[in-house]
């Protein structure tokens, strides 16, 4: 965070980056409930939350001197991948069994 | 090195790969002698587990105490349980394959990390390590178009909810400097009012843990999920995965952010009434049993935090029991419902146990025993798991919290012993087929544990007190 000054308010500060990441969860969550048409976009939106999660760890990290976030990070880049790929051999298990990846269609279970 | 603490996770972990490994090597269909191989694996590592030592290994990432024994081995009792119930099912349903048994260790042993967990970081690799394989078990029935649902339904809001987890996380790194659960109970307790971003990390986390445990308002999934899912997943969903999420709630709130119970002491009381009511009213008009029963488990959880949500002493034990007498009920009532076949024909609502009180008494009459411990009625085991909690918010102070419990108790009981109404009143279209032998065996030990724990509760309730104390020391 800079001090007075015309050139040291633009440097980029930790502030910046967690509104970054609060934006990129925000989008998420969104994609999640609002999106009507498309499962893959539904997987796209897990991504774009764990992206946000890692530019928090890493802004923190660096912010406080301390390498646990980074670590951290790293263990979520590397689960994320697990994760989609569990999430997409799902979407091709429906998709075999309904012939449709329509959010809308996903409703037989309710009561 | 102290790494001799996480022994039973260790050989459970390698013991999951030789099984993986002798299960694809033979041609032929090798799900029987997997399963028997896992459960017996499963049973080697509860003895690892009873027999360690006391402390911390992995520089703080890993914690053993007798908390995390007590807790574990209801999660290894839960997936045993669970693999055993599957075993008939998953044999005639044409879904036995060595793979299954192999992903129950593994979600299994998730379980175990994350209640051990000491650390963030450890917490989310067991969460994950729990969560993908219950994605996969509850889309295992790959040719039904239900079971896929489940599983899609499941992991997207599972995938969701491990990201809320890892966003409060982060804030909770950045605004206490640490992930470590002793070092953030040593920055928290210095007596300091909690910065604005900390509690919004501590309520990611907490909304996270209580989608995994299906409290209100974070219950939607489980409905669709329960009844979507193969029978014998949806009784492994509602034991293990549930004991260790609620243990890491526990070990999170009353731990690192104990000193902090003012910010999330009002959240935990409205998410334990919620579920409470919602347990109670939304089970009523199902038909479905699997439905049912996942409203049931709803209330049941919400039962359980009420212990959490007092945070005290008392609580924490009352919800030790609640957790070791919810497991044994609910393995029951699942055996029960497992075997429900007509004409070789799995069938699951309620309507379809008409007539079972003349065509199959056995059955019939552990089913009415475990409905009469569900709804809490003495002197049978799920009546002195309530106790423990009200007693618990009574003590605390916390009145409208235990009225809100016995009032709905009352109503629960009301859809638990309609199911003994049909059992023994009503016309039943046609006999059930005869349970399997495994299944007799599961309802007749949980059943007899349900009538008899009045006349022995000694051992449970010492070993949920001094986990109790293990934990608020």
């Amino acid at each position: 965070m800079g001090t007075a000054g015309a050139t040291t308010d633009m440097t980029i500060g930790l502030s910046h980056y967690l509104t970054v990441g609060a934006i990129l969860l925000v989008l998420g969550i969104l994609g999640i409930f609002l999106n009507r048409k498309n499962v893959i976009v539904i997987l796209m939106s897990v991504e774009l939350i764990l992206l946000s999660v890692n530019l928090n760890f890493v802004a923190f990290s660096a912010a406080l001197g301390d390498l646990a976030g980074q670590v951290f990070a790293m263990f979520v880049l590397t689960v994320a991948a697990a994760e989609a790929a569990i999430g997409l051999a799902i979407v091709v298990v429906y998709f075999r069994n309904t012939g449709s990846i329509e959010v809308e269609d996903i409703s037989t279970l309710r009561g | 090195m102290s790494w001799t603490l996480a022994l039973p996770e260790i050989v459970l972990a390698v013991a999951g790969l030789a099984i993986l490994a002798g299960g694809v090597l033979p041609k032929r269909d090798t799900f029987f002698p997997a399963s028997m191989a896992v459960v017996g694996a499963l049973l080697l590592t509860a003895v690892l587990v009873i027999g360690q030592e006391e402390g911390t290994a992995f520089g703080g990432q890993y914690v053993s105490d007798s908390f995390s024994s007590f807790m574990k081995l209801l999660t290894i009792l839960g997936g045993a349980l669970g693999l055993l119930l599957a075993l008939d099912w998953n044999e005639k349903e044409g879904l036995g394959r060595f793979e299954f048994s192999v992903l129950v260790l593994y979600a299994t042993l998730g379980g175990m990390v994350m209640v051990s967990a000491n650390d963030l970081m450890t917490t989310y690799l067991g969460l994950e390590l729990l969560s993908l394989p219950l994605y996969v078990v509850a889309a295992f029935n790959r040719d039904d178009a239900r079971s896929s649902e489940a599983g899609l339904k499941y992991f997207v809001l599972g995938a969701l909810a491990s990201g809320l987890l890892l966003y409060g996380a982060s804030l909770i790194y950045g605004f206490a400097g640490s992930t470590n659960f002793d070092r953030l109970a040593e920055a928290l307790s210095a007596g300091q009012q909690a910065s604005p971003g900390l509690v919004v990390g501590i309520v990611f986390v907490i909304a996270a843990l209580a989608f995994k445990v299906s409290a209100v308002p974070f219950h939607m999934w489980t409905p669709d999920v329960y009844e979507g899912a193969p029978t014998p997943v949806t009784a492994f969903f509602a034991m293990a995965p549930k004991v260790a999420a609620i243990a890491l709630l526990a070990r999170v709130l009353l731990g690192p952010f104990g000193d902090v119970a003012a910010q999330w002491q009002q959240i935990m009381l409205l998410v334990s009434m919620g579920s409470m009511v919602l347990g109670a009213f939304a089970a009523i008009g199902q038909r479905n049993i699997k439905r049912l029963m996942a409203y049931s488990s709803i209330g049941h959880v919400g039962y359980a935090l009420m212990g959490v949500a007092v945070a005290s002493d008392e609580g924490l034990r009352g919800l030790l029991v609640y957790m070791a007498i919810y497991i044994l009920m609910n393995v029951g009532t699942f055996a029960v419902i497992v075997a429900m076949r007509r004409g070789g024909r799995a069938v699951e609502q309620v309507d379809d146990l008409a007539g079972l009180g003349r065509t199959d008494p056995g059955t019939a009459m552990w089913m009415a025993v475990f409905m009469f411990s569900m709804a809490g009625i003495p002197p049978l085991a799920g009546f002195f798991g309530k106790l423990y909690v009200f007693l618990a918010a009574v003590q605390g102070g916390f009145w409208v919290l235990a009225t809100v419990g016995v009032l709905t108790s009352v109503v629960s009981a009301y859809y638990y012993l309609r199911i003994v109404k049909v059992m023994y009143f009503d016309q039943g279209v046609g006999a059930l087929d005869r349970a399997p032998a495994s299944l007799s065996v599961v309802m007749a030990g949980t059943g007899l544990f349900n009538l008899l724990f009045i006349l022995w509760p000694a051992p449970i309730l010492a070993a949920a007190g001094a986990a109790a104390a293990a934990l608020l020391a």
